[in-house]
């Protein structure tokens, strides 16, 4: 069933604000945070309302409900990507901590120096300076799949660099600057072949396209809750359960323990075993609450949505001159126009954009490496999620007309 | 239309006075913003009584950046070097005109960490330089 947009942005408070007297909000900063409807609202203010306690070791009425609303809401995110069982859910702050939790514990067991690590040149600072540090700290070697000019993988080098058997590939599968949907399920397979374990970096991908982690066979998959109309501070880490009890403690302290004595511990199942300390109780009830908000709308329907909304302002964008759009064309890209303006830097376009209630972000957008490929020091993007229209995409271009003006 | 963009800090930003590099200089330092990547490195020449004779910058960066360094070098210029060290976040807001919220700030302040940097002879430039 198609989206109803209109019925869509009744549900979230946010946008019917202002940023100033007259000026509605055009809210075109998403893929940085989206924002949150009523039903995750309602959800978290209910839970501090009626149901607030610590969780899985009261057994007093209300830390049975926080538990078990804490625990609920994992089994839906599980059922969110397809994974056969909640105990792969790892709550985290957000996907940067889950891929640093596989840095520190699953790399730190499985890696030594010489290993080699894939990544791709067009990865968020969060999938590159992990592995940084573990290079800086043991020596592993990385290797990065290059980006064509489109925004493409280079999947031929791909297939070259696995000749030199990496242990690992991590990769985004939707590029936060350039909005491609990489291959996801091939690069699993081909990293596979070459006896290589997969991490995915869902951030962008979990929030607008149906991600189903048995379909795909990734190894890992991480994301963060704030993104798809969730709370900030969680996140998740999926793993393949063998993997994960294989893996030692990441933090540890309570709740991660089956026993401790005064010199040792025995660690917790999964998943609490990665678990430790009080979690974000609250918060993991809103990432389940927008995790049913999103299914009620369907995925499918949600990112047939949003390639309208993309393939429309690409071709609006495309007609203004002096403006440069980076990524591939609407069918190989999820919400995501990131775009240079001649003669402008893109912080002052934002700003100026700002003043008519129009919220896009401009930078490096975490990703400076791969600005300096592309040989520019920011740009400013415009990104798109289920309650955007055709109309904001219309004030978007009226406001880079502006700007023009201003500049001209 | 936008206070922000007043007529002098586009003029400076499109047509800057002081837009260059100086060969030889008694004085270099260069720093990024690292938030938005903005790059400004300035180079000075002075008296031996310690006063500049000549300024230039030089890099890349919004508006807002580019126009508070045109602004600056065209303020420092003549002045004494212990007057340079007195400059603050202030003098570089009553340059441009305008109220920042604490982003822009930033880019409106970096040139003036550069030139601190540069002046103090440090080997880093640090936000305590400008506050």
């Amino acid at each position: 069933m198609a989206l109803n947009v209109n019925e869509v942005r009744k549900d979230f408070p946010i946008l019917q604000r202002e940023t100033s007297d007259g000026v509605p909000l055009v809210y075109l900063d998403s893929t940085a945070t989206a924002q949150k409807p009523l039903a995750v609202i309602e959800a978290m203010d209910s839970y501090y309302r009626r149901s607030n306690a610590n969780i899985h070791r009261g057994v007093h009425t209300l830390a049975e409900e926080a538990t078990a609303m804490y625990e609920q809401a994992r089994v839906k995110i599980a059922k969110f990507i397809n994974a056969k069982s909640a105990h792969q859910i790892i709550y985290t702050r957000n996907t940067t901590e889950s891929i640093n939790l596989v840095a520190y514990s699953w790399a730190r067991a499985n890696l030594k120096q010489g290993d080699l690590v894939i990544l791709t040149e067009m990865e968020h600072h969060s999938n590159l300076v992990p592995w940084q540090m573990l290079q800086a700290e043991c020596g592993i070697e990385l290797e990065f799949i290059p980006v064509f000019e489109d925004g493409i993988l280079d999947i031929e080098t791909f297939q070259v660099l696995l000749e030199r058997r990496p242990k690992l590939v991590s990769f985004t599968h939707m590029s936060n600057v350039l909005g491609t949907v990489n291959p996801a399920r091939e690069i699993i397979r081909m990293a596979h072949e070459a006896g290589a374990i997969t991490l995915v970096d869902g951030a962008q991908s979990v929030p607008h396209l149906k991600v189903d982690v048995q379909a795909l066979d990734a190894d890992f998959l991480a994301f963060s809750a704030h993104k798809m109309c969730g709370p900030t501070g969680i996140g998740a880490l999926y793993g393949k359960t063998e993997l994960l009890e294989s893996m030692p403690p990441f933090l540890g302290g309570g709740d991660m323990i089956k026993e401790v004595k005064l010199r040792s511990f025995r660690a917790n199942t999964l998943p609490h075993k990665f678990e430790a300390g009080t979690p974000a109780i609250a918060e993991a009830v809103g990432f389940g609450a927008a995790v049913d908000y999103l299914s009620s709308l369907g995925m499918d329907a949600i990112a047939a949505h949003e390639h309208e909304i993309t393939e429309y302002a690409l071709e609006r964008l495309e007609e203004i001159p002096g403006v440069k759009l980076f990524g591939p064309a609407a069918d190989k890209k999820g919400g995501v126009a990131a775009f240079t303006l001649e003669g402008v830097h893109p912080h002052d376009v934002a700003q100026i954009l700002d003043k008519d209630g129009i919220a896009v972000r401009a930078g490096h957008h975490c990703a400076q490496p791969l600005h300096e490929k592309f040989g520019i020091p920011a740009t400013s993007r415009a990104s798109f999620y289920l309650y955007n229209t055709k109309k904001e995409v219309d004030m978007l271009v009226d406001g880079i007309y502006k700007v023009k003006e201003l500049f001209g | 239309m936008d206070d922000l963009y007043r007529e002098v800090i586009i003029e400076h930003y499109k047509n800057p006075g002081y837009r260059g590099h100086l060969d030889p200089h008694d004085i270099q330092f260069e720093d990024n913003n690292p938030l938005c990547g903005d790059h400004i490195e300035i180079t000075l020449q002075t008296t031996e009584d310690g006063t500049v004779k000549d300024a230039r910058f030089d890099g890349h960066g919004c508006a807002i950046s580019q126009a508070s360094a045109d602004l600056l070098m065209e303020t420092i210029i003549g002045k004494p070097i212990e007057e340079v060290k007195q400059l603050n976040k202030q003098d570089i807001l009553d340059m441009l005109g305008i109220d920042l919220g604490p982003v822009r700030l930033k880019c409106a302040l970096l040139s003036l960490k550069v030139l601190k940097a540069g002046v103090y002879g440090l080997g880093e430039a640090s936000d305590s330089l400008v506050e």
